[in-house]
């Protein structure tokens, strides 16, 4: 029970690219293990992710896998409410813990020989949880006015929401990972311990520990605190309803008296990074970095902010790590005296240029040279790579991906940019949305 | 050259001993002081560079000018206007960061040792010889205009406007570093000169270097990035009373959440009462453990989150909380806060709240000098705080050395229930 069934898959490259020691094993209940070393400081992050994010959520409970992570702060079989974080506070630790749509994490950051301590916690809490129902009511206040204070409280956040809800047509990234208001206020014990308890298992989690760390030790307390943990029998394969062709442009108006700044936002449904084939979602981020990464030196910040005074503000983001369909977005904030319609028509002549100019030669060298010594600057932090880990374990991704992720973008050429600025910035697969005070400015 | 070897393992004896920090005072040939962690194992520095000053040296109706200045920094230099600079930085997969602060400018900076001579003559350039062309004047400039528009519909930002100019009027805290519409559209180049002039002053700076370098390149590297400021810079300005009475201030605002911004005057941090006075906030409203956080969010689940903080600035200290809450239930928030300050002034902590406290803040102190660029960070603050380099080695025991006693005089004399004024932007329900 207690052996190790896979190990150790070590990393040699003589290349600053992936130059973290990473070490890995699997448990015999499935509980996969990443260890990263980094002996720079007696410091150790300890991070269990569970492949369970909003985006897996039961119809109709919105917010419940968010609402369960805050619940996984109170009592369990052996410590009360609120203790776990007294712990590794007592011990000069912080902790915390992040809900996306495909994983829940949680995290502590503690001096490294506390690591045992903290595994054992970690461990209990991922069966032995004991909610009240003075729990269920008081905490869904404090997730209602986390939703105040990171949406209702912000147009923009508002006007995202709108975005994604328009932008995927049958997946569930279309629903917000806080939830929607509605489905929060109906949240109880049931729709919180069904989530955990199909979920929160050994089978369907990934613990990454970084640090000052040997890992012979760690595999050896993992398999001690975890190891005891049975596998959930009953855990279903990970089907998410996908995405359909998408067809038809999509626009939309997004009207608040809070907004003192119009701007234009526009996203396009975008393949993501997939296991084995990443390769068109590395020329998507050598595309964003070209569109809309630098004010000064990209094709929106030319055209829109140098060569007219149109913007003072443009970008352009994609984020690669998704379990399924991901997007490409592009935003604009227009000059004072410009409109909309103004800024939207120049984006859209900018974009046109790119993919007809083709790209520099040597701004194509600039930004390899700027990811490589990105990887260099990513080793200083810890956490980070951490983080970079677990996420890819938890959205379909391997170790291998991970350390091939790199060389896979210094790969990356002209053409495979371009061809996949064609695929992907097809304005039928794209929502446009304005965001004003109100629509007389439209006028 | 002096040199310093402080073993961080002494100050967590309880914990894992194994990792030791160096921290080197180097003076380079030409004067210029820096504390330096050398760390070759990865082939990179990280710079942070704070010179006092900063915002508050704007003159009188030039509010903006240090922003907009500093802004400017990255938009041309030399020979090189701003898409040449940049296109040169991103060439060398340098970063630079400038920022203003009502008390400093802070110079971030991280390269390559393999084009480090190229990153640091490109950002001496940027600090010596900006060009402050009216073309990216006037662009950054509408970038500035642009925040100020947005912050004037940012709960968040009207509640801090309005508490900074009530407490301290026509000082440079009592109003917003980006300056007004009217003010930063009345600067010109000349304003960005002198600007430059007055805050990139070498004898307020304050250098923290941790990476792949040794003293010597960094004594080097400081003379010639450096060597060509001024050396003298304007008088700082006056200290400023905290000038805002207890009370609640509502301005409506039509959104969902109420915001509050509370606060009442705090403590220098070179007061012999800091240590206690830190500790103290640190169980009344310091982090997620806090009485704050467990009387408000964790019993009553009135918010996401409530914190208070001391706030020692150079000219004045205040001690600063903030909490938001639903329309509805603000004033529920509000009434515990005042109650929680006033049981605390009374009462003081427990032996039990002290130990707590104590423990973690001693065992997370370490913690925090993970990696370059904390480090970096750290050594510049310390200094420019004014703390002696032995400061790494002693702090913990400053820390421990606050008695019960000594924390509950400080409660009873620095917290002031009645003293304390909430400004509150929002549409709450049963407040005035």
């Amino acid at each position: 029970m207690r052996r190790l069934a896979a190990l150790v898959l070590a990393l040699g490259l003589a290349s600053a690219l992936h130059a973290e020691e990473v070490t890995t094993a699997t448990l015999d209940n499935g509980l996969e293990v990443v260890v990263i070393e980094d002996h720079r400081a007696p410091v150790v992050v300890h991070m269990l992710w569970y492949r369970a994010g909003s985006a897996d959520e039961p119809v109709g409970s919105s917010g419940v896998a968010h609402f369960l992570e805050h619940l996984l702060f109170k009592a369990t079989d052996t410590l009360e409410s609120g203790e776990f974080s007294d712990i590794v506070a007592a011990n000069g630790g912080s902790d915390n813990a992040f809900t996306s749509y495909d994983y829940t994490g949680y995290f502590q950051r503690v001096a490294a020989d506390r690591l045992p301590l903290m595994m054992r916690m970690e461990a209990d809490r991922m069966n032995n949880l004991r909610l009240t129902e003075e729990d269920i009511v008081t905490e869904r206040g404090v997730i209602l006015e986390e939703r105040n204070q990171r949406v209702e409280n912000s147009p923009n956040a508002l006007a995202r929401e709108q975005m994604r809800a328009a932008q995927y047509l049958n997946h569930r990234y279309g629903v917000p990972i806080i939830g929607w208001k509605h489905e929060m206020e109906t949240l109880d014990m049931d729709d919180a311990l069904a989530f955990y308890d199909l979920y929160y298992s050994p089978n369907n989690a990934v613990l990454v520990v970084a640090g000052d760390v040997q890992p012979d030790e760690v595999i050896a307390l993992a398999r001690d605190h975890f190891g005891p943990i049975p596998a959930e029998p009953d855990l279903p394969e990970r089907v998410r309803s996908q995405e359909p062709p998408q067809t038809a442009e999509r626009r939309m108006v997004f009207e608040d008296p809070r907004v003192s700044q119009p701007y234009l936002t526009r996203s396009y449904i975008a393949p993501e990074r997939d296991s084995g084939a990443q390769e068109k979602a590395a020329a998507l981020t050598y595309l964003a970095e070209l569109l809309g990464g630098s004010p000064f030196t990209s094709a929106l910040g030319v055209a829109l902010q140098f060569d007219s005074q149109l913007a003072v503000y443009t970008s352009a983001y994609y984020g690669g790590r998704s379990l399924d369909d991901t997007t490409f977005g592009l935003t604009v904030v227009p000059a004072e005296g410009v409109t909309l319609q103004e800024a939207e028509a120049a984006m859209d002549v900018a974009i046109a240029d790119f993919l007809a100019e083709g790209i520099d030669p040597d701004q194509l060298e600039r930004l390899r040279t700027q990811l490589r010594a990105g990887e260099v600057y990513a080793r200083d932090n810890v956490q980070g790579l951490a983080r970079r880990y677990g996420a890819a374990l938890t959205q379909g991704l391997t170790v291998e991906d991970v350390q091939a992720w790199p060389g896979i973008l210094q790969a990356v050429t002209e053409e495979d940019i371009l061809a996949a600025a064609r695929e992907v910035l097809d304005p039928d697969r794209s929502v446009t949305g304005w965001v004003v005070p109100s629509r007389e400015v439209l006028q | 050259m002096t040199r310093l070897i402080l073993a961080l393992a002494l100050l967590i004896a309880p914990f894992a001993v194994r990792a030791e920090i160096e921290i080197q005072e180097v003076t380079s040939p030409g004067g210029i002081d820096a504390w330096l962690v050398q760390e070759p194992s990865i082939p990179f520095v990280a710079l942070e560079i704070i010179i006092d000053g900063g915002a508050s040296l704007d003159e009188p109706g030039k509010r903006g000018a240090t922003n907009l200045m500093v802004g400017l920094l990255e938009e041309g230099a030399g020979d090189m206007d701003a898409r040449a600079f940049q296109t040169a930085r991103e060439g060398l997969a340098a970063s630079y960061g400038f920022d203003a602060y009502d008390d400093s400018v802070v110079i971030t900076a991280r390269f390559l040792t393999e084009n480090r001579d190229q990153a640091v003559d490109l950002l001496r350039k940027a600090l010596t010889e900006p060009r402050f062309d009216q073309d990216a004047l006037d662009r950054v400039r509408a970038q500035v205009q642009s925040i100020i528009r947005s912050d004037a519909t940012d709960p968040n930002a009207i509640a801090g406007a309005a508490f900074d100019a009530a407490a301290f009027g026509d000082h440079p805290y009592g109003s917003d570093i980006n300056g007004t519409a009217e003010s930063v559209s009345a600067l010109t180049r000349a304003d960005m000169i002198t600007a430059h002039r007055n805050a990139l002053v070498r004898s307020r700076v304050h250098v923290g270097a941790a990476g792949d370098i040794s003293a010597q390149e960094l004594g080097t590297l400081l003379d010639d990035l450096l060597g060509a400021l001024p050396q003298e810079g304007p008088v700082l300005p006056e200290a400023v009373e905290f000038g805002l009475d207890g009370g609640t201030t509502v301005i409506d605002f039509e959104t969902p959440q109420s915001v509050a911004l509370f606060g009442h005057e705090g403590l220098a941090r070179d007061d012999e009462d800091f240590f206690a006075a830190y500790i103290l906030n640190e169980i009344l409203g310091g982090g997620l453990q806090s009485r704050l956080m467990e009387e408000v969010r964790e019993k009553r689940g009135l918010t996401y989150g409530v914190y208070s903080t001391l706030v020692p600035k150079d000219h004045a200290a205040l001690y600063l909380g903030n909490v938001a809450s639903a329309n509805q239930r603000i004033a529920e928030a509000i009434a515990v806060i005042r109650d929680e300050w006033a049981r605390m002034a009374q009462d003081g902590v427990n032996a039990g709240e002290l130990n707590a406290a104590k423990t973690y803040l001693t065992g997370a102190y370490p913690l925090r000098f993970d990696g370059n660029a904390a480090i970096a960070g750290i050594l510049a603050g310390m200094q420019a705080t004014g703390l002696a380099p032995d400061y790494v080695e002693n702090r913990n025991a400053y820390v421990e050395a606050v008695t019960l006693d000594e924390i509950n005089r400080v409660a009873g004399e620095l917290l002031d229930p009645d003293g304390l004024h909430f400004v509150v932007v929002g549409q709450p329900q049963g407040l005035e």
